[in-house]
């Protein structure tokens, strides 16, 4: 059925935009999570954890998140678990955000200077006070420019999991492509959605470096 | 159910799976080249540039930094026959990932322009260096150090991105690697093959730039001029 584009149209985008939020949302709690366990363990752990954490960063940091999508998706299904695109999708865009937060935070934590260390160590605080009142919410303060930065990435990367038919804002858009055939009025509304959720963010970022700079001049 | 590895199918592909890497190097260099060139025009034109071109130049560098590369490709392989502009799908392809590799590049290139103080280039002046001496080891080397790591930083993710014009059909590592696993139904197979190719494309690239970046970086001495008088005199002294 042909139908040409129209309200009903950016309706039906809209519900595929949910689907990216939603999805971008998951991933940033799990990327989170894990990103947090790894990047701690990666500037302060044993020095076999540390290299094991830094091996993972830098594979996946080195595979285009596309094959880790279709990893998740075709690869594990033959290891006899199935996984339906939306949890594929989830698990793969996980791995991929932890790998990148994980990367970011060690450095935030690393840039704490040693004499915050030896000074809550002067203040006789244990090992977990220190990091849990002196230098992670030092490091925090840090990290929150670079993280709203990255929050843009996930947002865009997850029109990837389009390609293994996760119903998402692009995939949305391809298949109103395949009922209008108007692919210019199509993806520039998709390209605008995306602009609307991913500017907000960037522009935040910025504002949160920028008073970062502020901070440490002098 | 225990699965069992089996490799043979996918590697008897080896043919294919060489010329789809050489095909994604050359997607890669291409983009690369004409993204560098876009992104250094668009970070002049919005630094030293009229108002317009600045306004037109933080318009396009938001545009595309805030919008999937995968929708700039469909928008343009699909969307611009409607404005009688038909591109094939490497076209595409290399015009897609340029134009985002340029809107990312323009800002790490204009940090670079504006790291560098003016005072800077007034002591290069003073100091009796010529002004191409000046625009050479004082400008753009200097800033160009500050920028490297972040700048080939994006060139990985550029190299990376690559994968996703295979849904666009252009011919690239990723597609290659798509038919193989439609063929010969090692999806798990196929898909690490592909991923430990990629992860040693990126090593490679990444030491390729480790000695761009020495051979750049490495001291210099002006070989003419007043400066270059200055600078070689305790040299002759000493011999």
């Amino acid at each position: 059925m042909i139908q040409s584009f129209g309200w009903q149209s950016v309706q039906f985008l809209f519900h595929g935009l949910v689907w990216t939020v939603g999805l971008s949302l998951c991933t940033f709690v799990g990327g989170g999570i894990f990103g947090l366990v790894f990047a701690v363990s990666r500037a302060l752990g044993p020095k076999w954890l540390r290299t094991l954490v830094a091996a993972y960063i830098q594979l996946v940091q080195a595979t285009p998140l596309l094959i880790v999508v279709f990893l998740a998706y075709y690869g594990l299904s033959f290891l006899g678990f199935y996984f339906p695109p939306l949890a594929a999708a989830a698990i793969s865009l996980t791995i991929y955000a932890t790998a990148f937060l994980a990367d970011i935070w060690r450095g935030c934590i690393e840039a704490i200077p040693r004499t915050q260390w030896e000074a809550a160590d002067a203040l006789a605080l244990g090992r977990v006070q220190r990091l849990r009142y002196v230098i992670l919410p030092q490091a925090f303060q840090i990290a929150l420019g670079p993280t709203v930065g990255f929050m843009v990435q996930i947002v865009k990367n997850t029109s990837v999991t389009a390609l293994i038919g996760f119903v998402e804002l692009t995939r949305a858009g391809q298949l109103l492509n395949n009922m209008t055939f108007q692919p210019f009025h199509v993806f520039l509304t998709v390209a605008a959605m995306y602009f609307v959720v991913c500017y907000p963010l960037s522009w935040w970022s910025e504002k949160l470096k920028e008073r970062k700079h502020a901070g440490t001049a002098h | 159910m225990a699965y069992e590895m089996n490799f043979a199918p996918v590697l008897a592909r080896t043919p294919e799976l060489i010329n789809g890497t050489i095909d994604t190097v050359i997607l890669s260099s291409q983009s690369i080249g004409i993204g560098l060139t876009i992104g250094l025009a668009a970070a002049l034109l919005r630094v030293d540039g009229p108002k317009w071109g600045a306004v037109a130049s933080a318009t396009y560098v938001e545009a595309f930094r805030n919008t999937p590369l995968l929708v700039q490709l469909f928008l343009l392989f699909f969307g611009l026959p409607y404005m009688g502009i038909r591109l094939t799908a490497n076209e595409a392809a290399i015009f897609a990932i340029s134009l985002n590799l340029g809107a990312y590049s323009a800002e790490i290139f204009r940090a670079g322009l504006l790291a560098i103080p003016k005072t800077q280039v007034e002591a290069g002046l003073a100091l009796g260096l010529s002004r191409l001496q000046v625009m050479r080891y004082v400008v753009i080397i200097p800033a160009l150090r500050i920028i490297y790591p972040s700048l080939t930083g994006q060139l990985t993710l550029t190299l990376l991105g690559t994968s996703i014009a295979s849904a666009i059909s252009a011919t690239e590592l990723t597609l290659a690697g798509a038919k193989i696993e439609s063929q010969t139904f090692r999806s798990l197979e196929t898909f690490l093959v592909l991923a430990a190719i990629y992860i040693t494309m990126t090593f490679a690239f990444r030491l390729l730039y480790w000695l761009i970046g020495l051979w750049l970086f490495r001291r210099r001495i002006p070989k003419t001029g007043t400066a270059a008088a200055t600078l070689t005199l305790p040299r002759e002294v000493k011999s």
